[in-house]
């Protein structure tokens, strides 16, 4: 079948024109906005001023502004974008400029935030950025619930693991406002990955946490008995040694004096041991657990996370993410240009994503017979023989004969004397292979 | 006993310098030669159309520090660009694009060149020497089919490497164009690729130390806390001694002789962490080492060793040993033994490949003056098994009135254009668009010249022109599919002729501009490119790379 042809839709162009602005230079982004695309949608995505409406009202929320972080600015303000935040607790090091493309010798020292969303404004009129100077856990809902799409470009798998239970969390299946999508960006040397999370929907990053094997830790009695490798000679000087000697300073791994420290004692162990190997630069790498980064690896990683905000924000084209398809490209340039582009799937038994409580609201003075009663007729449920618990005690069991015959006396008491307000009750039906929890609040 | 540290500070030569820290992350990538080459590197930009993928991938190169770049572009700074190239601004309007990218571009380092060229393209390329300077050339489309094909032959003439590329909307493409042989050395496998212990083959020291660490292991008479500390190597030695009195003297060679073999090893002892490493490893490391497959052509020093290697490989079967040892539980004493045991027989080798090196440079009458570098030989004779050869291929050229050829290549292509996941059906959109480019361009400085026609360009051109170009990409596909002399059935055609007609409406849709994330993204692509092409690290993309911004993926076709 041929590709079928929308009608002409370009002879209007409304974006920067209401604002004083020119429309001449959107005229890349308003002509491609204003046609078809071979693969769009058509009752998603009406050509002409919806999507670009779309992205000058979107919110975006970047959190980093390091190597991605960087990028992910330029690429938003020069897709349209008019409103971006960016959280940021770091300042810049000198080692950050073969990169960080908007921060020069001079800014050395300064909030990584704060200049970047300065430089931003100024190269590009028209775009707001507001930097946050602090860390992600200061803000509360309220905060990350004012945007419509979170782009992350962190080197901490913590923070990332934050950031995706809070946005997680956050889902109230009544308001759909309240599902963020979530694109997240990493780099190592030449490889990468970017992929999109709709929370609550498709796989998050909690369920993907196989995807970054940990690094082994050396046991101790290798570092303190029998080390081998250089690696050894330096944790061990950083582990042990710096403990025993230096105990009441606290270890900077940005003070030259104190990598130069645990340098010397490494490359004396090392001696000992005749163990070839220690560098200064090892030794930094070992300490600082440094990941080698380039500007073109963040380029290509930053530009694909923005591509799907692009798509997600004006339905232009298909994006990752959307629910049943693919949501993760991981990408190699070491040999050759690889991608894999492939869905991940939902874990059920994952911490975050995984049967998350439903909030249920219930009249403290009624029977838990009541309640279970009401299972059956309740649409999420539908559960005939259901087993009941708490993190504390069996409820009431359906199944088998013997635990139901303990707990039958239950199904008489009043909720207000089996439950805690706001305790967590897990739910299971093993005819369904169905397990889900209910967050109980008293009416 | 060792003195303690205490008593004789250790010198420290190898504190980083300014440079050292600011380019430390990349450093750690390729090294200081792969920096010197970086920084003896100055990179021509041809540059067209809205511009930005070859400025973004410029900035990419500035920030680590390429020696010089230049930009060869006429056009005048529109409000459409600032727009889209974020190394602009609102006072560059009016002004050159050129000049005012490389004043920007120069802000992110100060230890990089820049330079503008702005006269038009037609003069420029026409002069003789016009593109000596420069060791690597990148062009962007659109672009005249005969300045393409000037660039091609300085590039095949010259052996400089030399970039084509396309940015369209959501749609990408990058071809690489290398010398006939092109070979990397150091290729970075990772280090479980590059493990080669020759357990199957030890020479005697290596047996020797074997036996010496596992006396008593069989009878009994060794202490627990030795045998927890046998490196897993000298196991396997061990059981590979007992295996081979049970079969003949033969090793474990099929998979399943090697899971048998592997489960006599963990009999040893379930429960030690040494035996566990041992048994892990059977599979990764009783390999017999296997030779790189092109050894032949023709160039400097690489070649005079790959002769050496060759020489050496003939006669002991095997390649020089890389000399390299795997982290595994053992005494330090012991492990530090065993890799001094790998480390002299890797310099024995080494150095009976520099003599036939020196050997052959007497044979071949090379100047005795500028002998090959021994580093360079021993790098090569660490890296000899992960060597790798690339052959490049010229670029395909539309030229007006000509159907494209694929050569050697039609079969495979043909075969490609059946697989619906592959993109060698946006690789036929970009040669119908160029086919349109060549076909209805004419240089502006001709009276009543339009310059380059961009398909889609004018506000009422989407259909027709993709109606078009869809036509043009349709004939590409039944030339391919002749050339390949075979034949595609429905309703295998139609989904062929409706892929390429999909790739071609999403780049007509475009006008011809670049969307800036794809424009950076590829920009990414190809300046990882260059730097693999010149620090001669890591392997580069053979040779062409296709991406595709709507499903999110990239494939490479060798074309
Ligand atoms: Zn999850």
């Amino acid at each position: 079948m041929a590709a079928t042809l929308q009608p002409e839709g370009v002879s209007r162009t409304t974006n920067g024109g209401d604002d004083g602005e020119s429309p001449a230079r959107w005229k890349y982004l308003n002509t491609l906005l204003g046609r078809a695309g071979a693969y769009s949608d058509p009752t998603e995505f009406i050509p002409g001023d919806a999507p670009i409406m779309n992205i000058k009202n979107a919110r975006i929320l970047v959190i980093g502004a390091g190597g991605l972080g960087c990028e992910i600015l330029k690429n938003l303000a020069l897709s349209g974008f008019r409103n971006l935040d960016v959280i940021d607790m770091d300042t810049i090091d000198v080692s950050n400029l073969n990169r960080q493309f908007l921060f020069r010798e001079k800014d050395v020292g300064q909030p990584k935030a704060s200049v970047a969303a300065e430089f931003v404004m100024k190269r590009c009129p028209g775009c707001k950025v507001t930097p946050y100077v602090g860390k992600i856990q200061d803000k509360d809902e309220d905060y990350y619930m004012q945007f419509n799409i979170v782009i992350c470009g962190l080197d901490s798998i913590e923070a990332r693991r934050w950031i995706n239970a809070t946005l997680v969390g956050m889902v109230d299946e009544e308001n759909p406002e309240s599902l963020k999508p979530l694109i997240d960006g990493g780099t190592e040397g030449f490889k990468g990955q970017s992929r999109v999370v709709l929370p609550t929907l498709t796989s998050c990053l909690e369920c993907q946490l196989d995807m970054h094997a940990p690094r082994a830790a050396v046991p101790l009695c290798t570092l303190a008995t029998i080390p081998r490798q250089p690696q050894h000679c330096i944790e061990w000087a950083h582990i042990l040694k710096w403990e025993e000697e230096r105990k009441d300073d606290v270890l900077d791994t940005d003070d030259p004096e104190h990598i130069t420290w645990l340098y010397q004692k490494a490359l004396s162990r090392a001696r000992e041991f005749n163990i070839p190997g220690v560098t200064y630069s090892l030794t930094q790498g070992v300490v600082k657990n440094i990941i080698p980064a380039i500007a073109s690896t963040n380029a290509i990683v930053a530009a694909s996370c923005c591509n799907e905000a692009f798509k997600i924000a004006t339905s232009s084209a298909p994006y990752l993410g959307y629910p049943g398809t693919n949501n993760y490209m991981l990408y190699t340039g070491d040999s050759g240009i690889y991608t894999y582009t492939f869905e991940h799937q939902k874990k059920s038994d994952c911490p975050v994503c995984g049967n998350r409580p439903k909030a249920i609201t219930l009249d403290p003075e009624s029977t838990l017979g009541e309640f279970v009663e009401s299972l059956a007729e309740r649409p999420e449920s539908q559960l005939k023989k259901p087993n009941l618990r708490t993190a504390g005690k069996s409820l009431y069991y359906s199944t088998p004969a013997s635990l139901e015959e303990s707990t039958r006396p239950n199904l008489k008491r009043k909720l207000e004397d089996l439950l805690e307000d706001g305790e967590v009750i897990a739910i299971s039906d093993p005819a369904f292979q169905i397990d889900f929890q209910y967050i109980a609040h008293f009416s | 006993m060792a003195v303690t540290d205490a008593d004789v500070p250790p010198p420290l030569l190898d504190i980083p310098k300014a440079k050292e820290k600011k380019y430390d992350r990349q450093l750690r990538l390729w090294g200081i030669g792969g920096q010197m080459a970086l920084e003896e590197t100055h990179v021509l930009l041809i540059n067209s159309g809205s511009g930005v993928t070859g400025v973004e991938m410029l900035k990419n190169l500035v920030l680590p520090g390429v020696g010089q770049f230049t930009i060869l572009d006429s056009a005048v700074v529109s409000e459409a660009d600032l727009g889209v190239n974020f190394f602009l601004e609102d006072a560059s309007l009016g002004k050159f694009r050129a000049a005012e990218t490389v004043r920007l571009l120069m802000e992110l380092n100060p230890g990089v060149q820049g330079h503008a060229i702005t006269e038009p393209l037609e003069t420029f390329i026409t002069k003789d020497d016009g593109l000596t300077p420069f060791n690597l050339v990148v062009a962007a489309a659109p672009i005249d089919a005969t300045v393409l094909e000037r660039v091609q032959t300085h590039s095949q003439t010259l052996h400089v490497p030399a970039f084509y590329f396309h940015s369209v909307g959501y749609l990408s493409s990058l071809s690489l164009l290398l010398p006939p042989a092109f070979p990397i050395v150091d290729t970075h496998p990772d280090s479980t690729a590059t493990t080669d212990l020759r357990l199957l083959r030890p020479w005697p020291a290596l047996s020797r130390f074997a036996v010496e660490k596992t006396a008593g292991l069989e009878d009994g008479t060794m202490s627990a806390p030795d045998r927890a500390h046998i490196p897993w190597a000298c196991l396997l030695l061990h059981y590979l001694e007992q295996w081979k009195r049970q079969h003949d003297g033969k090793v474990p060679n099929t998979y399943k002789e090697k899971c048998e073999f592997r489960n006599l090893v963990r009999a040893g002892d379930p429960n030690e962490e040494n035996f566990e490493e041992a048994y892990a490893a059977v599979l990764k490391t009783l390999n017999p080492p296997t030779a790189p497959s092109a050894l032949d052509a023709a160039s400097p020093a690489f070649w005079v060793i790959a002769n050496a290697i060759a020489q050496f490989y003939a006669k002991h079967e095997q390649l020089p040993l890389p000399g390299a040892v795997p982290d595994m539980k053992a005494q330090s004493a012991d492990y530090i033994a065993l890799q001094n045991i790998y480390k002299s027989k890797a310099r024995d080798d080494c150095a009976e490949v520099v003599a036939s090196v020196r050997e052959l440079e007497k044979q071949t009458g090379r100047s005795t003056k500028q002998p090959v570098d021994e580093k360079e030989i021993e790098n090569f004779c660490k890296g000899a098994a992960h060597i790798h050869l690339v052959h490049g291929r010229p670029f395909q050229i539309a030229r007006a009135g000509q159907m494209i050829a694929f050569g050697d290549r039609a079969k495979a292509m043909a075969m490609e254009l059946t697989m619906p996941e592959s993109l060698i059906g946006l690789h036929i959109a970009f040669l119908a668009w160029d086919e349109y480019v060549a076909t209805h361009s004419t240089p502006a400085s001709q009276s009543g010249g339009v310059g380059l026609k961009i398909l889609g360009s004018g506000a009422d051109d989407f259909a027709i022109d993709t109606q078009r170009v869809t036509g043009t990409a349709h004939k590409i596909v039944d030339s391919l599919i002749k050339e390949a002399g075979t034949f595609v059935e429905d309703p295998d055609y139609s989904e062929v002729k409706d892929r390429v007609g999909k790739f071609c409406m999403e780049i007509v849709r475009a006008g011809g501009g670049e969307l800036h994330n794809i424009a950076s993204l590829t920009g990414g692509l190809l300046a990882q490119e260059v730097i693999k092409v010149i620090t001669r690290q890591y392997i580069p993309v053979d040779n062409t790379c296709l991406f595709d911004g709507v499903a999110s993926r990239t494939q490479v076709l060798r074309l």
